[in-house]
This record gives C-alpha cells, structure tokens and sequence, in this order.
C-alpha cells in the first residue's frame, strides 16, 4: 500500500538529523549535503515501506551518505572511524543541536541573502531548487550561494555560542518575502519561528512569532483577488483570521509580561492594536504612537520615523502628522505616500495629488505603484471635478 | 536582497574606446570578450548572477497600425544613444554592492587594453517585498 510522504515532517526532521550527524563529528557542508539526499531517498522509498521511526531512517541514511561522501572525497582523513563510536545524543542534545543550526545558518558572518539561503536549506528543509523558484534566481546561481554560505560557516566552531538577533532578523526577511512561487515563504517563516520559540525561553522570539501571526492573519483581506494591494484602513476585517489574532495576542501577552521589552514585542504590540479594532475607527492610535516612541527607543530608524507620523496624523490630525513627517528624511522609500495622504486629509488635494504621483514614481514595487497611480489619478478626477 | 538590472549602451566611453569593436585588433577583442566571459562566471560563483543577454545592434521600432492592419515598422536606429549592447541581470544585498559590481563592468578592456570607461545604467527592479505595517 502506498502511503503519502508528508513533506512537513521531512522538514521538521532535517535539521534533527542534521544536528545529530554534525554532533558525531561530520563537517556541515558535507552534512548538509548527506542530510539533502536522505530526504530526497526518503520520497522515493517511503510511499511503498513507511519506516516505524523516520528519523532514526533518515538519520541511518544520511549517515551512511555522509561515510560515502567522505569517502570519496579526497581529503579522506579518518572520518570513517568515527562511524560506530557516538551513542546517539538524548532528546535535550537534539534540542541544542538544532539550535546551533539555526544559529550558525544566520551566523554574522553571512550576507543577509546567503543566511537567508543556507536557513532555509539546513533548517528548513527546502531543497535548492525550491530556495531557487522562490527567490526567482537560477538554480546554479542558488546552489553557489549555499556552498560558499556553507564554507563561510564551516570556519565557525559549531559550538560556539551564537547570536539570536541574526537569527530573528533572517527569518524575519523571509517573512516579509511572502510568497512567489509553489513554496510559501511566510508560512515556511512562521513555522522555523514557532520552531526557535520552543527551543529557546526568549521573549523577542515569542514576539517575532507573536508578530508573524498578527500579520499573517491579514493576509487574505491584503489583496483584491486580481493582485491589487488594500491598504490596512480599507481591508475587510471580517476576513482576518481571528483564531491566529488571538493566538498572537496571548503569545504576545505573555512575552510583555516577562517585562524584557524588544523591537520585535513593540511591534506586534502595534500590530496588535490594528488587530484589536473591529473598525478602523475604533483603531487606538493614541496608544500606538506611544508603542512607536518605544520603538524608536531601540534604535533610531527613519522607517519607524515615517510610520509613526502615519499613527500621529491618526491620534492628533493631519497637521500634527505633517510636524511629525518634518523630522523624516524624506529620501526613504513610501515618504511621498505618507506625505500625499496627509495633505490631502489636511485639505491641500493639489499637493496631495503632486505627492501620489512622486510616490507612484518612487514605489519600491508594482502593487504599491499601482496604488499609488491610483491614488494620484482620484485625487487628480476630483480637483477636475471641481 | 534585490534585483538590479544592468544596462550597457553604447555610451560615454572615451573616443578612443569607442572606435567600432570589428576595428579592433583579434586580441583586444578576446580580452574584452574573456573579461565579459569571467565577469559573469564570477557572478555565478558569488551567488549573484540572474541573466545576461547580448543583443544585436540591428533593430528596429514596431507599433500598432490600427485594427486589421500589420504592425508599423521604423529604423533602423539613427542614434547611437538608442543602443544597447546587452543586459545582466544581478540579485545582490544592496545598491552599494550593484554599484560596486557595474563599475567593474564598465572596466572591460577596450583598444589598448584600457578600461572602455563606458556609463552602465542600474535599475533596480520593482519587486522589492512589502514592509510593515500593512
């Protein structure tokens, strides 16, 4: 009888196994390489004989890989011996070594694009040629971009200790990649973060994770089913997923509670409030202006500057937005949208119209030129109109 | 993360360099082609190359002629500021980095072997993804 391969589980399980052959002595690229076979063999052999334990099968499987791999590699060294010396490692060693991979394929050392890369491939799982599609890059050009990742890093003890904020950061860009081909990035971003949250005790982990579900639960009300972009005030609320908002809510919740504040909280925490509003009118923006300032306190970005004179312009009027939008570097990408739409809330629908047009020509996408073409061509239809 | 387009036009070299390539000596244009050759290669080696593509300096313009007519055709190109070499196609971390890899484009070598010198145009492409809040 032929049972389907989950390709859930697969995932789950490459980086255990991973882990595992690294912790017996394997070197990582050529682990990682081993890892991506057994996976492959895995789809092939399981719909006909399902293992009772699959991953001490890929575990096998990879290992033997990983012998002949080594093997045939010319610097043969004395890998072989270490083929029946390590027990297997415990549940809690799993954990850590798994960890450790997450850490070393967003390590600091890494260009964001290759960490980004080699996560998605060790942790995640994703073959390169998904890695590849997703990204809209060839096949060999992704494959280069692994291996040198991967030589990159195998410079790098694999115990040292590691730094968490790369990690976020890295599956935070994968997050806001959304998705463009048959793999979904975001949903793939929330799954290794919900991973990370229950290997490590560290609230901005569970407010990443807290900030994933919040902006994921919006997803179908972002776009009309012809690919244009709803700006959050116009979105139909009744299509946010409001289990997924509850879920980050109490995640988020909790994390606040251990009262060690980061970006990551302070952002959901914003995304909570547009969340909590069953109207955009009942939207507390007194609140998220200061959630902003709290924001800012972590570091100055001009980014957050530009969205919190959008919240200012909302809690105070237009003209307070507009003071607030002076201290913003108006070079930065969506200055000319917020500015358009502040003008024209303040009744000056001649600059407002000026300032879409500029926005439509500085969009940094094509949903959001679109948008904003449209947005130039109504506010230009009623200046025609009297 | 992002995309850059690479243009090569014909365009602000030196006159020197600007002498037609079929006026150039056999050598001269193997170095340039081996440095394009290499340039690329280096590209797939970094992770960074997208496409590239040649295209004929002969072309011509079309438009719509009107319902059940052929399509107009025009030129060939007067100008030589309407000329383009040819593309590549980069995916690469930041503009610095684009900028960085177009001046090394326009460093192939030309008659003499000098740089040719040449303007590359960069344009990013519009597919940058959405940032929060949205």
């Amino acid at each position: 009888m032929g049972t389907e391969v989950d390709p859930e589980l697969l995932r789950e399980l490459a980086p255990v196994v991973l882990g595992v052959l690294v912790r017996r002595g394997a070197d990582f690229a050529t682990a990682e390489d081993a890892v991506q076979e057994a996976l492959i063999k895995a789809l092939s052999a399981w719909p006909g004989a399902a293992p009772r334990d699959p991953k001490a099968w890929l575990i096998t499987v990879a290992w033997r890989t990983f012998i002949d791999l080594a093997r045939s590699d010319t610097a043969r060294r004395s890998r072989e011996d270490l083929v029946e010396v390590e027990p297997p490692p415990g549940p809690t060693e799993q954990v850590d070594d798994t960890l450790r991979l997450y850490v070393l394929s967003a390590h600091p050392s890494l260009t964001p694009s290759s960490a980004i890369a080699l996560t998605l491939r060790a942790v995640g799982g994703l073959t390169t040629k998904q890695i590849a599609e997703a990204y809209l890059v060839p096949e060999a050009t992704m494959a280069q971009r692994i291996s040198r990742a991967k030589r990159t890093v195998s410079e790098v003890r694999f115990d040292e200790p590691g730094d968490l904020g790369t990690v976020m950061h890295t599956l935070y860009l994968v997050f806001n990649e959304g998705y463009t081909g048959e793999v979904d990035l975001a949903a793939e971003a929330v799954r290794l973060t919900r991973q990370l949250s229950t290997m490590v005790d560290d609230p901005e982990v569970r407010g990443l994770l807290a900030l994933m579900f919040l902006h994921h639960a919006r997803r179908a009300a972002r776009w009309t089913p012809d690919g244009r972009l709803i700006p959050l005030a116009d979105q139909d609320r009744d299509r946010w997923d409001r289990a997924l908002i509850a879920e980050g809510v109490v995640i988020l919740q909790a994390a606040l509670a251990r009262d060690r504040l980061g970006p990551y909280q302070a952002q959901a925490a914003i995304a909570a409030l547009h969340a909590d509003a069953a109207r955009v009118e009942e939207t507390d923006w007194v609140q998220i202006v200061s959630w902003y300032d709290e924001l800012l306190g972590f570091g100055d970005s001009p980014v957050v500057r530009l969205n919190r004179a959008v919240a200012v312009g909302e809690a105070d009027g237009a003209l307070a937005g507009l003071a607030a939008l002076a201290d913003v570097d108006p070079s930065i990408p969506r200055w000319s949208a917020v500015a358009a739409h502040l003008h024209e809330r303040n009744g000056d629908p001649e600059r407002a119209a000026e300032l879409y047009a500029r926005a439509a020509r500085d969009a940094p996408n094509l949903a959001e030129r679109d948008h904003q073409t449209r947005q130039a061509a109504r506010v230009n239809a009623l200046l025609r109109g009297g | 993360m992002a995309k850059y387009l690479m243009l090569k036009h014909y365009r602000g070299a030196p006159p020197t360099a600007c002498v037609p390539m079929d006026q150039w000596s056999p050598t001269e244009v193997d170095a340039h082609i081996t440095y394009m050759g290499d340039f690329a290669q280096k590209l797939q080696s970094t992770g960074e190359f997208v496409d590239a593509q040649a295209v004929s300096p002969d072309g011509m313009w079309v438009r719509y002629g009107g319902a059940g007519k052929p399509p107009v055709t025009d030129g060939p190109f007067a100008e030589t500021k309407d000329l383009i070499a040819g593309w590549m196609v980069i995916d690469v971390d930041s503009e610095a980095r684009a900028i960085e890899l177009a001046g090394e484009l326009s460093a192939a070598p030309g008659p003499g072997g000098e740089p040719i010198h040449e303007w590359i145009e960069i344009r990013p492409f519009l597919a940058l993804p959405e940032t929060f809040p949205g």
